[in-house]
């Protein structure tokens, strides 16, 4: 469980994330919605140790994050970022191998090779396992990152808008595997998504934040609602019920 | 490129350079000696160590500070790390006097600028880095208008100075690659040594650290104090190159980014010993050509400068096509 306890964040004089309390239970995935600027991004951030946060606490099973050694944490949990701009001239197969670093510390051993190819593997970059990551396009990389991730085999696995660049096809594909991983496998996967139905298909528990604060959280037979996502968003909302899933349009 | 194919060019490419080097530094030792063996190797042979010293120190500097920088244009120098050793200098011969000055041990004089060096640098850059705003413009700016701070700084202290202090002063910060002073060469080795068990006891991190600070941080590392260290071994590399043979601002960037064209992956198992075997090349090699075959006509230092000066130039303007 992530216990996210009186979190705040200001940049300058501007507070991005007021005060959040939150508990994301163990397992499922969970989304976090919300419109642009509302603190989804530093939350998750913070949640990481990524970012420092300026008052609260966030604990992880049991263990603080400002205090667990890093290393400790990194088998715990692990987080993908949205721009990860490398200079370094790496292969797919090095940059997944990266993923065993906790483990291994730079000297992968047999058992992390099989780790390494089977992320490559469920993301379907067996033909580009060899190429590198300027000869590949955005979504490519994007797998490979994601395939990074799932190769640090964490408990807890964090994604800032894991479709990003991802065409329709690969961003089923990818939900699909995140869910798979979260419900076979007993994951927990925490991500900020800005598509809402792709939220409402596959969250098992969504998280609404606006303005730095924690909005609303629920199943998302609680959220997908005309109203509330009308007032989430200030845009006009209509919800329809199909095939089991509600579906907002708001065009 | 599979693993092996990599791994084969790699070593392949490291093979060349330092079959190489070997020969240039056989070159440097023999061509056109004339006299006692004795005399012209021991003459000779000091020199070649500090050549190799300060071809060791700069690229392995350059290559890790790019490293945590996650930049391939910033090195040390350009960001006024040895323009604030000069400053140390001046400031210490402005104060104790040029007699006091040279009256300190050489050893101990060395070990106390090299830990001043350190203390500052990481003042200043752990200032700079601790910033959440990685604006590398910004940095660049800051370290430009830092180094032309400190070398005015300097050129002041420099005026006002005492001219027999002076003397001695401009001695001391020639920039030159004609070193002769064993005991200067003994302790860079010493140093520079040290340096090296530390740097090989994090080689596994390196190339984490160069993934980036977010990446580095969820794969585990203690970012905050592998940042430190490195910044740390680097001021002293830095120190270590300057008392030998003064600022060169461009070097460290050539041998660098060559390394980088030459070898396919950026593993700085691979890296880090072209840059060297590179640097070597370069200093050992030119400084052979030179001496033998343009007698001395020309300085070394202006011509790395000039070829790294348009090296980093072309840099700029290809990071502004992309």
């Amino acid at each position: 469980m992530i216990e996210v306890s009186g979190v705040s964040k200001s940049y300058g004089k501007t507070l991005v994330v007021d005060g959040v309390t939150l508990s994301l239970p163990k397992g499922g995935l969970t989304s976090i919605i919300g419109p642009n600027g509302a603190g989804k991004s530093t939350l998750m951030s913070m949640i990481a140790r990524l970012l420092p946060m300026d008052a609260g606490s966030v604990v992880v099973d049991g263990l603080d994050v400002t205090n667990v050694s890093g290393d400790v944490l990194a088998r715990r949990l692990s987080i993908l970022r949205q721009d990860n701009h490398l200079t370094a001239r790496l292969t797919v197969t090095d940059l997944v191998t990266f993923g065993r670093y906790p483990y291994s510390k730079g000297r992968p051993t047999l058992e992390d090779r099989d780790h390494v190819e089977r992320a490559i593997d469920y993301l379907g970059l067996a033909d580009l396992r060899h190429r590198f990551l300027d000869e590949l396009s955005g979504g490519q990389r994007q797998r490979a990152f994601v395939a990074m991730v799932l190769c640090q085999d964490t408990d807890y696995m964090l994604f800032d808008e894991p479709l990003n660049n991802l065409d329709i096809s690969h961003s089923v594909s990818m939900m699909k595997l995140l869910r798979d991983s979260a419900r076979d496998l007993g994951k927990t996967v925490v991500m900020v998504l800005h598509d809402i139905n792709f939220a409402s298909c596959y969250s098992d528990h969504i998280v609404v934040m606006r303005d730095g604060r924690l909005f609303l959280q629920g199943t998302p037979t609680d959220i997908v609602r005309q109203e509330i996502l009308s007032e989430i968003y200030g845009t006009e909302f209509r919800v329809h019920e199909l095939d089991g899933n509600r579906i907002a349009t708001f065009y | 490129m599979s693993p092996d194919v990599l791994r084969k060019t790699s070593l392949v490419t490291l093979s060349i350079l330092a079959v190489l080097s070997l020969v240039s530094a056989v070159a440097f030792m023999t061509w056109g000696a004339r006299g006692s063996w004795s005399f012209v190797l021991s003459f000779r042979g000091t020199r070649l160590a500090a050549l190799i010293i300060v071809a060791y120190a700069i690229s392995v500097s350059t290559v890790l500070f790019q490293t945590i920088t996650g930049n391939r244009i910033l090195t040390p120098s350009i960001m006024g790390f040895d323009a604030l050793y000069v400053l140390l200098q001046t400031v210490l011969v402005f104060t104790l006097g040029a007699a006091a000055t040279s009256a300190i041990d050489p050893r101990l004089m060395f070990i106390v600028e090299v830990a001043a060096m350190v203390g500052f640098s990481l003042l200043l850059f752990r200032f700079l880095f601790s910033g959440h705003a990685q604006n590398i413009h910004l940095l660049v700016l800051v370290g430009i208008v830092l180094g032309v701070l400190f070398r005015s700084l300097s050129g002041f202290l420099q005026r006002i100075i005492n001219p027999d202090d002076f003397v001695v002063l401009q001695d001391r910060l020639f920039a030159s690659f004609n070193i002769t002073d064993g005991t200067l060469v003994g302790v860079s080795a010493v140093l520079v040594a040290g340096v090296s068990v530390f740097i090989w006891r994090m080689r596994d991190t390196f190339d984490v650290l160069a993934l980036g600070r977010d990446m580095a941080i969820s794969l585990g590392l203690d970012y905050q104090a592998a940042t430190t260290r490195i910044l740390i071994l680097v001021a002293i590399l830095i120190s270590v190159s300057t008392a030998l043979v003064g600022p060169v601002t461009f070097f460290g960037l050539l041998v660098a980014n060559l390394a980088y064209l030459i070898i396919p992956a950026s593993r700085h198992r691979y890296t880090l010993p072209a840059a060297v075997l590179i640097s070597v090349l370069c200093l050992v090699g030119g400084q052979t050509i030179l001496e033998r075959l343009f007698a001395f006509d020309t300085a070394l230092s202006i011509i790395i400068e000039f070829a790294g000066g348009l090296f980093f130039i072309l840099f700029l303007l290809k990071g502004r096509n992309r």
